[in-house]
């Protein structure tokens, strides 16, 4: 690919309709008829329901439907067999009296206002038998079973427990509590029939056709009986991957009362509706020669899930391939509690992983009294020594370099607590992250026309990371054509099938897509040129004018090759952090981030400075603030309001030094291009934690890290 | 609909007058409060009584006395040139408080009347004495890294959140009240109480009463005073624990010192002991380190908050320290 892909100055092709508050989010439209929805909550978190009495909210002004397992609407997918068409173990709404977990909806009012609607919620009165339920996680850690697919279950290179054997031997346990999503915008839908047979939906959501496919299998309907709008969506990190069973409500509701319902869920339900990262807890076994040869690893995960669905995620995955150990094994199970489902959130089961491998790769660097780089660098693995085949690119070195530089590595000590200024303990940290880098399958619409603008369409989306401005500049690189005469559709279920915009792939798969149709107008025009006794270096106007054409058009869909079976696909993140930490009050502070990404040629400079950014904001947030407090006695969330439940603010972010390392992957994608959403976080919280103990001695294994802990 | 009459009034006499006649009616000025408890349904005032067009906005320097009116909004007061200059404790905990956003709407009457931030008495599906007697106290076996470790008792262990009053229990502020029969004044420190077996009251203040406005005296302690504030995150979280310490130093001795924390009880914590024991001894670490021990003397956790029991005297140390190297 050439050079001509990077401008630096692109900026995001939205980036003034969101500022000026032209962008419209799917709560902010409106339909003629429009209604109201709010959820009448579950107060018990496990047991059935023994009666729902709903008259006084019936009668009350304004409300046209309680809806409930009482009197919902059929669904046909819900009555089918329990496997298809609706996904085994997704919970059912208002289908039977069961209660899974607190705050379950267990009915919704519908009303012409929404503060009637809220009103009304109020005046339901619901009757529960309650069971006994299980929230905590160390009390019930030993329900904990391999998931259904056994393939993630277990892995084993070489000897299983090896490191045991070793000179130097490192064995601990790492534990991230429960997170939540929590993007500013809320969840949920506005869905309005359009005919007995037909609906449309402003949804929010990580992928329209997904949420299409859910809602036409849940509701038997055909693919193109759903229309499915959501062109800006107020970030998701996950939490909008799937069509929740709050969302088939909506469409339910609003066939029940045969106009538009719109529902938009509250801040505490953004805790148990639409998912979190689950509780994890992991055991780390490293074993080294005195030399510092890695000679084992060993790496234990139990994730957390619901009662009712198996979500796995790769928590022990980056442990198989990262380090040229002749040892390696792994085990994941689940723990199912009596929570919602969880659901991948930003840098996912992997940032849970990395944060303990990461972590005991510090304390083995500090056991070998060795520089935590060097250590890293010992055990590199040229190639994936988990597949045996080689990386389609890896520079990690080199990132580890740039990387320490640029922080100033070399101000760092290997012993703890001999930085100070003040009562502020100085510290340094760095760890490693990856992802794999996958590509999917994708069709784009291309459309030239003669007054040179190039429209092109694609059911993707972009949930913040600039998905448009990433393709206007692949196809400008392409085609030539000024990225202001290029205009990217999306979000949108009729455009050509992409997939949903999660596992840092949107840029690979849709991008190749851009850029394949994109080369096909190329070619197609060039065609024309030469047909016309024209050369392709005239104008646009001038070649379809001759041949009395105003556009050419193409549809391309666009499938990796088997490159991917070839090589090892991963992008690379380096993470250097610089940490204060106050000896009295254990308030810890980031002061100085260094972010190095490895992850390709980068297409959109800009955007993509803004995903690193974004990550090490997320970071932060997992290493020192974030965490959802469930009260066990009655399995609730306790902190479930952006008071209660911090995420960083700009007074906890210093300044972020991104360095890319830039160098095309040859098997990819055409562009070079590797995926970059969730190394940005990935391994970041590690950094964090190895500076803290730089900076004060102390290893905290528990996250956040909070100065209680510190203190302790 | 939960409806609620909604009136304006604009003498402080008027305002005080309609309260009189209704049990359940409530002023608001901010709202930054008040409004959050109403969608909750932790309150359903019946009447709201809006008393920002009353002339309580004034922030001066009477005499030897600075006084600041009710509806003096957290910015004002913690820009104003005279209280950065002369109280600047109060300046700082003003604005370690909340958000800007927010303490451009919050006044000075309503911080001091906002109620806990205890989850269990946010959430009305749980029990919490505070908001419902006799339901029980949520916190005291459950989520309570947050609350107090002084002054509790056995139906709260809750503590009042407020950054400003911390400041205002130092510097020894005094409250004016104003009731049907006029008007009252009592001692910043005696204005909220403590939780004993009626924590649904949280200050002194009585139904029929508005807060007219807090009167400072002019100190000795502006060189040398330090609000620290230890938190989750940076800004824009309530305190694990805060300290406003103030001192008077004359060479290294000290002459005059003031000491409040907040985080940790049912209102504003103000240390006199501590500061009868620093008062005339020399500012030094040892010293400060025993009035931190003194200070905890009768504290107690309930679990989670254990680590209160050390970062509030580190806490006491660091204020301090702070407050001693301003100069
Ligand atoms: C997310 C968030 C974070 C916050 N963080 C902090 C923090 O870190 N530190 C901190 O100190 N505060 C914090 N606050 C609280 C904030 O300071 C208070 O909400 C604010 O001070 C209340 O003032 P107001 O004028 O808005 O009161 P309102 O909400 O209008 O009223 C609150 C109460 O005071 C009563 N009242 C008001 N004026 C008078 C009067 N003159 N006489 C008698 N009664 C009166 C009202 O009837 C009502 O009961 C936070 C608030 C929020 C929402």
């Amino acid at each position: 690919m050439k050079n001509s892909l990077l401008k630096d100055d692109t900026d995001r092709v939205d980036g003034i309709d969101k500022v000026t508050g032209k962008a419209k989010y799917f709560a902010e439209y409106q339909l003629p008829g429009i209604t109201y929805g709010v959820l009448v909550p579950s107060t018990i978190t496990k047991g059935t329901i023994t009666g729902i009495d709903s008259k006084a909210a019936e009668r009350a002004p304004g409300v046209l439907a309680v809806v409930s397992h009482l009197n919902r609407p059929e669904v046909k997918g819900y009555e089918a067999s329990n496997t298809k068409p609706v996904p085994n173990g997704t919970l059912k709404i208002f289908y039977t009296d069961k209660i899974a977990f607190n705050g379950q909806p267990v009915a919704m009012v519908v009303a012409d206002t929404y503060e009637r609607a809220v009103y009304a919620a109020a005046l339901v009165k619901v009757s529960y038998n309650k069971e006994i339920h299980a929230t905590d996680f160390d009390e019930n850690i030993s329900k904990a079973k391999p998931p259904r697919n056994p393939s993630s279950a277990f892995y084993v290179r070489g000897e299983a427990e090896a490191y045991k054997n070793s000179a130097v031997t490192i064995e601990q346990e790492y534990i991230l509590p429960t997170e939540t999503h929590n993007p500013m915008e809320l969840h949920g839908m506005l869905a309005h029939w359009d005919t007995e047979n037909r609906v449309t939906v402003y949804a929010k959501t990580q992928g329209v056709k997904a949420t299409q496919n859910t809602i036409s299998s849940t509701f038997m309907i055909p693919m193109e009986n759903v229309q499915v709008n959501s062109e800006f969506v107020g970030g998701g990190f996950g939490m909008a991957l799937r069509t929740w069973p709050v969302e088939i409500a909506v469409v339910m509701a609003a066939k029940k009362v045969k106009r538009p319902v719109k529902l938009v869920i509250t801040r505490d339900q953004m805790f148990t509706l639409v998912g979190h990262r689950p509780h994890a807890w992991q055991k780390i076994g490293l074993g080294a020669d005195q030399d510092g040869v890695l000679k084992g690893i060993t790496h234990h995960a139990i994730g957390q899930t619901s009662s009712y669905e198996d979500f796995t995620e790769n928590i022990v995955n980056m442990t198989k391939f990262m380090y040229k150990s002749p040892n390696v094994n792994t085990s994941y199970k689940i723990l199912p509690l009596d929570v919602g489902t969880p659901i991948w959130m930003r840098g996912p089961g992997e940032a849970t992983g990395a944060f303990a491998l990461e972590s005991a790769m510090d304390e083995m660097a500090h056991a070998l009294k060795m520089d935590p780089i060097a250590f890293r660098l010992k055990n590199y693995a040229e190639t994936d020594p988990e597949k045996n085949r080689p990386f389609s690119s890896k520079y990690v070195d080199e990132a580890y370099k740039l990387g320490a530089d640029k922080l100033g590595w070399s101000k760092r000590k290997n012993e703890p607590r001999q930085n100070k200024e003040g009562q502020w303990l100085v510290g340094y940290g760095m760890s490693t992250g990856v992802f794999s880098a996958g590509r999917g399958k994708a069709t784009v619409r291309g459309v030239w026309y003669a007054d040179g603008r190039l429209l092109l369409q694609s059911a993707s989306s972009d949930i913040g990371p600039g998905t448009g401005t990433g393709m206007v500049q692949v196809a400008h690189g392409v085609l030539g054509v000024p990225v202001n005469k290029i205009t990217f559709e999306l979000g949108d279920s009729s455009l050509p099938p992409a997939p949903s915009q999660g596992g840092s792939a949107t840029m690979s798969t849709v991008g190749s897509a851009v850029h394949d149709a994109c080369t096909a107008l190329k070619n197609n025009l060039a065609e024309l040129a030469a047909n016309s006794g024209m050369s392709v270096t005239d104008p646009i106007a001038e070649i379809l004018k001759k041949n009395n054409l105003p556009s050419i058009e193409v549809t391309k869909e666009s499938s990796p090759g088997n490159d991917q079976s070839k090589y090892s696909m991963y992008s690379f993140s380096i993470h250097f952090v610089e940490v204060k930490v106050h000896e009295l009050t254990g308030v810890v502070k980031v002061s100085k981030i260094v972010s190095v990404g490895d992850s390709g040629k980068i297409v959109s400079p800009k955007t993509a400075r803004s995903q690193m950014v974004g990550g090490a904001v997320g970071g932060i947030g997992m290493a020192l603030t974030e965490e959802s407090v469930i009260d066990h006695r009655y399995g609730k969330f306790i902190n479930n309001n952006f008071a209660d439940y911090h995420v960083p603010v700009n007074a906890d972010v210093p300044d972020i030094d991104v360095i890319f390392i830039n160098k095309p992957d040859p098997y990819t994608n055409p562009m070079g291009a590797k995926g970059m959403g969730e190394i940005a976080l990935i391994g970041f919280s590690a950094a964090v934690a190895n500076a803290v103990f730089n900076a004060t001695g102390k290893r905290i294994r528990t996250l956040p890290i909070t100065p209680d802990k510190i203190l302790s | 609909m939960i409806n609620f009459q909604y009136i304006r009034t604009t003498t402080s006499k008027a305002a005080v007058d309609s309260l009189g006649k209704d049990k359940t009616a409530k002023f608001i000025a901010g709202g930054t409060n008040l409004v959050d408890l109403m969608k909750r349904g932790v309150t359903a005032p019946e009447k709201l009584i809006d008393i920002n067009n009353v002339p309580l906005k004034q922030i001066e320097l009477k005499g030897n006395i600075l006084h600041i009116g009710a509806l003096a909004t957290n910015a004002a007061v913690a820009e104003h040139a005279v209280v950065k200059q002369r109280f600047p404790l109060l300046s700082q905990a003003l604005n370690a408080g909340a958000s800007a956003q927010l303490r451009n709407m919050a006044t000075v009457g309503g911080n001091m009347m906002q109620r806990t931030r205890c989850g269990y008495f946010y959430d009305i599906t749980m029990p919490c004495n505070k908001r419902e007697p006799g339901t029980g106290c949520g916190a005291k076996e459950g989520y309570n890294r947050m609350h107090a470790i002084f002054g509790t008792s056995e139906a709260c262990i809750a503590v009042h959140p407020s950054d400003m009053c911390i400041a205002l229990a130092a510097l020894d502020a005094q409250v004016v009240i104003m009731n049907p029969k006029g008007e009252r004044k009592i001692s910043f420190v005696d204005f909220h109480r403590l939780p004993g077996a009626t924590p649904e009251k949280d200050n002194n203040l009585q139904a029929n009463e508005m807060i007219i406005r807090v009167e400072i005296p002019l100190n000795t302690l502006a060189e040398n005073s330090y609000y620290l504030k230890v938190r989750d995150r940076a800004s824009y979280a309530f305190a694990l624990v805060s300290v406003a310490a103030g001192l008077e130093l004359k060479s290294n001795r000290i002459i005059k010192v003031r000491l409040a924390m907040g985080g940790v009880a049912h209102k504003p914590w103000r240390l006199t002991e501590a500061e009868a024991f620093l008062t005339g001894k020399d500012a030094t670490e040892v010293n400060f380190k025993l009035a931190s021990e003194i200070a905890l003397k009768g504290s107690k956790s309930f679990g989670q908050n254990n680590f209160k029991l050390k970062l509030a005297p580190n806490s006491i140390i660091e204020a301090l320290n702070q407050a001693k190297s301003k100069a």
